[in-house]
């Protein structure tokens, strides 16, 4: 077996687990996040309490859970809003090159880069408000650009292909040619990002949410489980060490799907040219 | 004794046998060249004269120069011969050179890792080894980057480096396959001199029979990773013994006969082309400057005729073909069709552009790798208001899949499941689909071993007669060019400096860049004359 | 060369400019106004009236836009309203701790990344190859912060080698405050040495099959020669260009870390301005970073120049 295939099993096996374990947190957890159970505060991991209890007593399995589901969802909706803003950008881009539109994308492509991510992040959420949203439009504005300009790469290569003059001698338009040739043959590319800026929209969602920018109480997170674990990390270590290997584990599983797929999709690994 | 022995040389890559028992010897002072096909492994022996084949390579058999085992040498003894003994060149200059050092540095470098010349030393015999590769010091400093030298003036810096020292055997794979005619010829002039000058023994590596009838001494025919034949070059072209030496040799001089021309009736008209191309601002907010790729082309294709358009890389002729296809503005002058213009404002004329079609050199990337064939070659429906559906749709893909010698079933195959002779034929077959009244050919056989490429010309020819083809037809290659078609012009520098009756202009070229160009273009022997 | 650092330079310039107005709107967008939003809803009215005009925010948008950034180019930040003393003043102790934090992190992360890629792309589908590679996703996986508490824990609590955190002033001697900025640099580093690493390995593994490192070895350089003398140094081209972008997330980690290790840098600076409603620390902190992330860019790009020589003189 490949080691493609080993990275890409063992990342989808991560992610499914973790991922499975969110879903299950919808209709299922061992004890009910909401309920406070001061008497039994900080206990270290036991039988009923696997992982151990929080400082305000609840289970830490179920807010693990729970609060990956909520990680989830904030880094998918943040890679979708960069993916429905980028992709068509990056084909605009790529289509004009050199163009007008294209020096415009772009320049705002490197004003946007030029923000130290988390910066933009604090910037937005500060004026806006901390929450879960503003976490996921800050994020989807980074994730813009980074996903324009991997489509215009990729299209860019593509756009010197004769196949695509081909198409353009048939009378095919810049639209029709970017849909029906450009994109199928970037998805490979866009699929490896998307994986790699979901992995990374955990972590963003996890910085933020620790220095209280992000995801807010009540709801958990693994960010703001973090955040609650660091006054007490001496008395309560585990309150610290599992909701992060949680993170570590999810984004791990992601980024080894991404690298499996990458070697998958290669075009110059694949059989295509024998 | 020979100065390199190759004996019962056999080499797998896995499961896969790339070499099979080849065996051939190079004397000193000697040019053997190896010849074939691609896939006969010829590249590969040269390697495994090197010591430098895949890693997962393994070679059995006897490689011996000067007597001394090359296949069970350790490592660290090899890199001692590399360079020193055994110099190599390579086939594409642009980028056998390291791109952030200097030439001077690098070929510098052969003479520091084997000897114990001091820098200054080293410098000086730098110096006189690009002078004697015709790159003299004062014109062609040692402190110049490669990207400041043509492919021809980096070739002969790889060639520097691999004489420096100057070497027992030299290795040249494909030297001069990736360089234009005129530059091709001096390179191997050049080569030829230094093995008279040096007594080096040269293998050579090339595809092309007609390099190797000028060039070598000994010549061996490779396939499929076997020496099938090998003798003296006189000898072997007079006296060919091996059934596929022969086809190799009919395939390379291939010969089609086009049918008649019918009266002159223009099709294609072009007046005064003028395309330019904004460079780069020198100067933040100086105007810019243009260069002037096409020089106002003026010519005319009549109805039914076959024309070639030849010249070398960077002459124009790229630009001027994308032109008629409407893919490029003009800045001067008119391009008409049947007497309608190809592009108008700036857009493509849909109804101009259905009349015409087009077939490109590389049968890999012309095609959307994830599209069955019947996708393929119906894409030209688009420029149709009605295009065939259905049974008609049907038809038509078994029609031009049948008339480029496919099989309708073809169909729904993908496309990397053809060979690149193939492609070829399903990009004919994608050209042919709508009719068109006329098909630009860019450098559609360049890319095909030459067998193929004479079946790809008997089909072209096939076709003129069948479908009445008219077809401009764009190559680097002048003996392609002189037996596909009926008139000819040459291009130099965006301008057409000649054009004529393709026999008239080959025979008495008038203007003296076409005279450079066809006395540069290696030749093969008349098997009869040298017979004699 | 002067040409392509012209050229440079503009973009830097068009860049900053419009990351300034992004940064001013947004700042503009900010419910209400900027004065009673700094002030919270339970401000006096004449408070905030005060404040509007120590804000200037009578003055029309433009003009207030054109001020901030004529009086930032003099150096004047402005006043920061909760310390009540010039932000330029305030900034300029923090860079003390912020700048060494990230230029320590930055040399941490290259003395680990460098030979770790080389050493991975040169053993390239053997067992060492695997083992650094499989270190790296590791690496890349670890949320910094966590690192750091980690760190904090072992280090600090358990073993007593470090301080838990703070930061004593470079003027009770250089070692103490390097002593202090050793955990924080190491979390910053970790991650970044592991991307750094595999960018190093794939780009090296790109230039090993470039047809002039056949050439070299042609030459008789051994392989391990051919890599030094011809593979690096045009493997370091793309690397410069994540090294680059590394500063930026070297700066936005810190404003994590320095949480961690309550280190009063810029990081920690932004923070707390946010938690104050300081819009005026807030926009001129962001401003700083973004422009310290685009000269770093810029020396990237003429960082390359030097590495490729085609870039001197492209016509």
């Amino acid at each position: 077996m490949s080691r493609a295939n080993v990275n890409l099993i063992l990342g989808t096996l991560l992610v499914a687990a973790l991922g499975g374990l969110a879903l299950l947190a919808l209709v299922w957890t061992p004890y009910d996040v909401n309920v406070m159970n001061i008497a039994g505060k900080l206990k270290p991991p036991s039988a009923e309490h696997w992982l151990g209890t929080d400082q305000l007593g609840r289970d830490i399995l179920s807010m693990i859970m729970v609060g990956a589901g909520t990680s989830i969802t904030v880094a998918a909706l943040a890679v979708a809003v960069g993916l429905v803003f980028g992709i068509p950008l990056g084909l605009l881009a790529a289509a004009h090159k050199g163009g007008l539109i294209d020096e415009t994308i772009m320049r705002l492509n490197d004003v946007v880069f030029a923000f130290p991510f988390l910066c933009l992040a604090i910037l937005i959420t500060a004026v806006l408000g901390a929450s879960a949203g503003n976490a996921v439009l800050a994020f989807g504005i980074f994730n813009i650009p980074v996903f324009a300009r991997v489509t215009r790469g990729g299209a860019l290569s593509l756009w010197e292909r004769e196949f695509i003059m081909s198409a353009q001698v048939s009378g095919k338009g810049v639209a029709r040619i970017s849909a029906e040739h450009i994109l199928p043959n970037v998805l490979n590319l866009l699929i490896v990002q998307g994986t790699i800026q979901f992995a990374l929209g955990i972590q963003v969602e996890a910085a933020l949410s620790f220095i209280g920018l992000g995801v807010q109480p009540p709801t958990p997170s693994l960010g703001r489980m973090l955040a609650d674990a660091q006054t007490l990390v001496t008395l309560a270590p585990h309150m610290a060490i599992f909701p992060g290997m949680a993170i570590i584990l999810i984004v791990l599983g992601l980024n080894l799907m991404g690298d499996g797929l990458r070697d998958l999709l290669d075009p110059r690994l694949s059989g295509e040219r024998t | 004794m020979s100065l390199l022995q190759i004996h019962d040389l056999s080499l797998s890559i896995g499961a896969f046998d790339i070499l099979k028992r080849v065996s051939f010897d190079v004397a000193e002072g000697e040019i053997v060249a190896v010849t074939g096909e691609s896939g006969s492994g010829k590249s590969m022996t040269a390697l495994a004269v090197m010591q430098l084949m895949p890693d997962r390579a393994r070679a059995v058999g006897s490689v011996q120069l000067d007597g001394q085992e090359l296949l069970t040498m350790p490592e660290a003894r090899m890199c001692k011969i590399r360079g020193a003994r055994v110099g190599m060149v390579f086939q594409e200059p642009m980028t056998a050179l390291n791109p952030v050092k200097t030439i001077g540095a690098q070929v510098m470098e052969t003479i520091l890792l084997h000897t114990d010349a001091s820098k200054a030393d080293a410098e000086a015999q730098a110096r006189e080894v690009l002078t004697r590769v015709g790159l003299p010091p004062d014109r062609f400093p040692l402190t110049r980057f490669p990207h400041e030298l043509s492919g021809g003036q980096r070739q002969r810096v790889v060639i520097a480096m691999a004489i420096a020292l100057r070497p027992r055997l030299l290795i040249a794979d494909e030297p001069t396959t990736a360089l234009d005619v005129t530059t091709q010829a001096q390179i191997l002039d050049l080569l030829k001199e230094l093995v008279a000058d040096y007594g080096m023994g040269m293998l050579m590596i090339t595809h092309d029979l007609a390099v190797v009838a000028g060039m070598a001494d000994r010549i061996v025919v490779m396939r499929h990773g076997e020496v099938v034949e090998t003798g003296l070059t006189r000898q072997l072209f007079a006296n060919m013994q091996h059934p596929y030496t022969k086809m190799l040799f009919e395939a390379s001089r291939h010969e089609v006969d086009l049918p008649d021309v019918p009266p002159a009736a223009p099709l294609l008209e072009v007046k005064g082309a003028v395309r330019d191309y904004a460079l780069p601002r020198t100067q933040l907010f100086a105007p810019r400057q243009h260069f002037r790729a096409v020089k106002g082309v003026s010519f005319t294709l009549n109805k039914g005729e076959r024309l070639g358009l030849v010249g070398e890389s960077g002459c124009g002729k790229s630009t001027l073909t994308r032109a008629i296809l409407g893919l490029e503005p003009l800045q001067g002058g008119e391009i008409l069709l049947n007497g309608k213009p190809v592009a108008s404002g700036g857009q493509a004329n849909t109804a101009v552009r259905r009349q015409m079609q087009v077939v490109f050199q590389d049968p890999f990337g012309s095609f959307n790798p994830r599209h069955r064939v019947e996708r393929l070659v119906t894409e030209p429906f688009h420029l149709l208001d009605n295009p065939p559906t259905g049974a008609a749709r049907q038809k038509a893909i078994d029609e031009a899949l049948t008339a480029v010698g496919l099989k309708p079933s073809d169909a729904r195959k993908f496309i990397h499941e053809f060979s690149g002779g193939q492609r070829q034929r399903i990009a004919i077959a994608r050209a042919l689909i709508i009719r068109p009244d006329i098909i630009l050919f860019d450098e559609a056989v360049s890319a095909l071993d030459v067998s193929v490429r004479a079946q790809i010309l008997d089909l072209i020819a096939d076709l003129c007669r069948s479908y009445g083809l008219s077809y401009l037809f764009i190559s680097h290659d002048l003996s392609v060019v002189r037996t596909i078609t009926d008139r000819v012009m040459v291009m130099k520098s965006g301008e057409i400096v000649e054009e004529g009756a393709t026999e008239t202009v080959f025979n008495d070229p008038q203007h003296p860049y076409t005279r450079a160009l066809i006395a540069a273009a290696p030749v093969l022997p008349d098997p009869v004359a040298e017979a004699i | 060369m002067l040409r392509y650092v012209l050229k440079r330079l503009l973009s830097l310039i068009v860049t900053l400019a419009v990351a300034s107005m992004v940064i001013f709107a947004v700042i503009e967008v900010a419910p209400g106004d900027p004065a009673s939003f700094m002030l919270g809803v339970n401000a006096q009215p004449d408070t905030v009236a005060a404040l509007r005009t120590e804000l200037g925010l009578d003055q029309p948008k433009a003009e207030r836009y054109l001020s901030w950034i004529g009086n930032m180019l003099t150096g004047d930040f402005g006043t920061s309203y909760t310390y009540r003393s010039s932000v330029a003043q305030i900034i300029g102790d923090r860079l003390w701790v912020s700048v060494p934090l990230a230029l320590y992190a930055l040399i941490l992360s290259t003395v680990i990344a460098f030979p770790a890629g080389i050493y991975a792309a040169a053993r390239r589908g053997k067992a060492g190859d695997a083992a650094v590679m499989g270190g790296t996703q590791l690496g890349v996986a670890v949320p910094n912060f966590w690192f750091a508490m980690m760190l904090v824990l072992i280090f600090a609590i358990n073993l007593r080698w470090f301080g838990a955190g703070g930061f004593p002033g470079w003027s009770k001697g250089v070692f103490p405050a390097i002593k202090a900025l050793t955990l924080p640099a190491i979390a910053l580093a970790l991650p970044q040495a592991a991307i750094l690493t595999r960018v190093m390995r794939s780009s090296l593994i790109d230039v090993l099959g470039e047809d002039f490192m056949r050439t070299a070895r042609a030459k008789g350089l051994t392989r391990s020669q051919a890599i030094w003398r011809h593979g690096v140094r045009n493997a370091l081209i793309p690397v410069l260009t994540i090294l680059g972008l590394q500063v930026s997330f070297l700066i936005a980690g810190a404003i994590v870390i320095e949480q961690v290790f309550y280190l009063p840098g810029l990081g920690r600076l932004i923070f707390q301005s946010i938690n104050a409603r300081d819009l005026i620390v807030v926009e001129s902190v962001v401003m700083l970073l973004v422009f310290a992330v685009v000269l770093i860019n810029f020396l990237v790009d003429i960082a390359y120049s030097i590495v490729d020589p085609r870039l001197r003189q492209r016509t």
